[in-house]
């Protein structure tokens, strides 16, 4: 079997072992840990019997392993369980959302990649001067902020003072066409830009500052070659993997910032779902966010890995 | 030793975030919780930033809510740092079976975002000040783990550690007295990142409303308590931007002098 194939086989099953395990711990992580759910959901005045029925009914009183695996089975043949606070199903609730976050995040990655990439690269080229101390000075002010500031900042000046964009996505309807949608999502957009671009950016640059210290970039320089086209020709190529890796790590993040975000323009996705049902403490809401935030996650890190060994020439070609 | 003026402006005003949080009732012209005008009025000589949504002064919200701010964040860094540094150092230390086990384990916590952890957490505890830095400490302390291994594993390696064994020092010894105060100063310069991290953590779980509990006031509290004035045109909610941001910028400023100063090793943020 050639090495890429084997290569490929272990990172693919090292992701479905690690879903496995962070499955067990966010499962663990809610059941374990002292606080009482039939407590918190009743409160304090709750009388003994009305918590030891909703125990009952909740299946609490089931050993851990025994519910864990009823859990899973459930998750593994699309049952995520009913909410507690509203007895709705997970799955149904949940699938509409998570469309309309895949599609803020989508067009969030679509503008910020490409952007950072040629940022990253004009920074390269300029190193030192000052397109690449502005950009420098541009990251550091974004990464001192959280999400949701730079969110009410874009909102009160873009939103509210110069009336640009309309300044919440409370509006949003998933039914309505494309460019109502858009409009509705581009400051959201704009700020999960902002976030990630910073330091996808920093990365780039770094990733190809490293390459460029090779011995064939400086023969490159040494025949005579422009800047940019060494950049192009010689840099670029060899640095695709430490850049798709960046790129996955953000777009990584980009799913935790779309949390914050989707709280802050009142968006109706899959954060501010989990957001408002962990507030209202429903746990198995809380379980099922997380697990699927987990796997995104984890995918895209795998996603990472794998382009990063199918990129490496060195695989490729193997001798 | 001359320090130079972007570590300076940082160092001065990072002193003054902390006199102010220390001295927080001293300094605040009214207190935390008191309603003492309308809802929402503009700055004026009496209010001078304004007052918020239930009419309490906003300069003395946001000097009580930098207290705690810095307070919860300053706890939860040192836990972070004892539990990452004194686990870290002991796997490097220690090897084998107990270092892959620890390592691991650290692999998969990481593995889920931080944000997204602790909101499954908090779910099911009570959301108090105590339980805040344990869970942003333990969660936090997973990349200090990283850190501290890494520093460790390559101290480990010198002749004086390898000295100290043969002498037949313990494994206390060898940890707080050979990688210790050689493993300090990237440690120090991460610090001032964790810090400025768990700033932005807590005031964004403050913000979702699952952080600071009101009335107490907090700056990721005081954007959720005023974001409603947003569409209004009412900016009552952006004055923490300002404090948080010049807060990490001017920790970020002396942590990068730090690290120049000494070593190219730097942890990651998220």
């Amino acid at each position: 079997m050639s090495p890429i194939v084997t290569l490929l086989a272990q990172r693919i099953s090292l992701g479905l072992l690690l879903l496995f395990l962070v499955s067990i711990l966010i499962f663990v992580g809610t059941i374990i840990l002292p606080g009482d759910v039939a407590q918190s959901i009743l409160g304090q005045s709750a009388t003994p019997e009305a918590l030891a029925n909703l125990r009952r009914d909740l299946g609490l009183n089931d050993p851990p392993l025994t519910r864990y695996i009823d859990w899973a089975t459930g998750v593994l043949h699309g049952d995520l369980g009913t909410a507690l606070t509203s007895g709705q199903d997970i799955a149904e609730s949940l699938g509409s959302r998570f469309r309309n976050t895949l599609f803020l995040a989508f067009w969030a990655a679509i503008i910020a990649v490409p952007l950072a990439v040629f940022l990253g690269l004009l920074a390269v080229r300029y190193r030192d001067r000052w397109p690449d101390k502005l950009i420098s000075a541009v990251t550091l002010a974004s990464i001192s902020l959280p999400e949701f500031l730079i969110g009410y900042l874009l909102m009160f000046f873009l939103g509210v003072k110069l009336r640009l964009f309309p300044s919440t996505a409370i509006g949003y309807r998933a039914d309505a066409d494309v460019f109502t949608r858009l409009e509705a999502i581009a400051l959201p957009v704009a700020v999960l830009t902002l976030v990630v671009l910073a330091h996808m950016m920093r990365m780039t640059r770094a990733a190809i500052l490293n390459v460029m210290q090779s011995a064939y970039i400086e023969t490159a320089e040494l025949k005579g070659l422009t800047t940019f086209r060494v950049i192009w020709k010689h840099a670029f190529p060899n640095s695709i993997a430490p850049i798709v890796n960046v790129v996955m790590l953000n777009l990584a993040y980009l799913v935790v910032g779309v949390v914050v975000v989707e709280v802050v323009f009142v968006y109706p996705g899959m954060g501010q779902y989990l957001v408002d049902h962990v507030s209202k403490r429903d746990v198995p809401v809380v379980q099922a966010c997380g697990l699927i935030f987990a796997a995104v996650y984890i995918g895209l890190n795998m996603l990472a890995d794998v382009i990063s060994i199918l990129a490496n020439p060195r695989l490729r070609h193997p001798k | 030793m001359r320090i130079p003026i972007a570590a300076l402006i940082g160092l001065i005003l990072t002193t003054c975030y902390f006199v102010v949080a220390i001295f927080a009732p001293l300094l605040a012209p009214y207190g935390m919780a008191e309603v003492v005008g309308g809802v929402w009025e503009p700055s004026s000589e009496q209010f001078l930033l304004g007052t918020d949504n239930i009419g309490r002064d906003l300069l003395s919200r946001m000097i009580y809510g930098g207290r705690t701010t810095i307070f919860i964040a300053t706890a939860a860094t040192i836990l972070s740092f004892t539990t990452g540094a004194v686990l870290g150092f002991s796997a490097a230390v220690l090897g084998g079976w107990p270092d892959q086990l620890l390592s691991r384990f650290i692999d998969l916590l990481m593995s889920i975002p931080t944000l997204i952890f602790a909101l499954v957490v908090l779910s099911v505890m009570p959301v108090t000040v105590p339980m805040l830095i344990l869970v942003m400490g333990l969660l936090d302390s997973t990349r200090v783990f990283r850190l501290a291994r890494a520093v460790a594993v390559d101290i480990n390696v010198m002749d004086y550690v390898e000295a100290a064994k043969l002498r037949g020092e313990g494994y206390r010894w060898i940890i707080f007295r050979e990688i210790l105060p050689n493993a300090l100063s990237p440690l120090v310069a991460e610090m001032g990142l964790r810090f400025i991290f768990m700033v932005l953590f807590v005031s964004t779980l403050s913000f979702l409303g699952l952080g600071v509990q009101p009335p107490q006031a907090d700056w990721g509290g005081i954007v959720k308590e005023n974001a409603d004035g947003i569409v209004y045109g009412i900016g009552a909610a952006l004055y923490p931007a300002v404090a948080i941001a010049t807060l990490a910028i001017s920790v970020n400023l002396v942590a990068d002098w730090i690290l120049n100063r000494t070593t190219s090793l730097k942890g990651g943020r998220g």
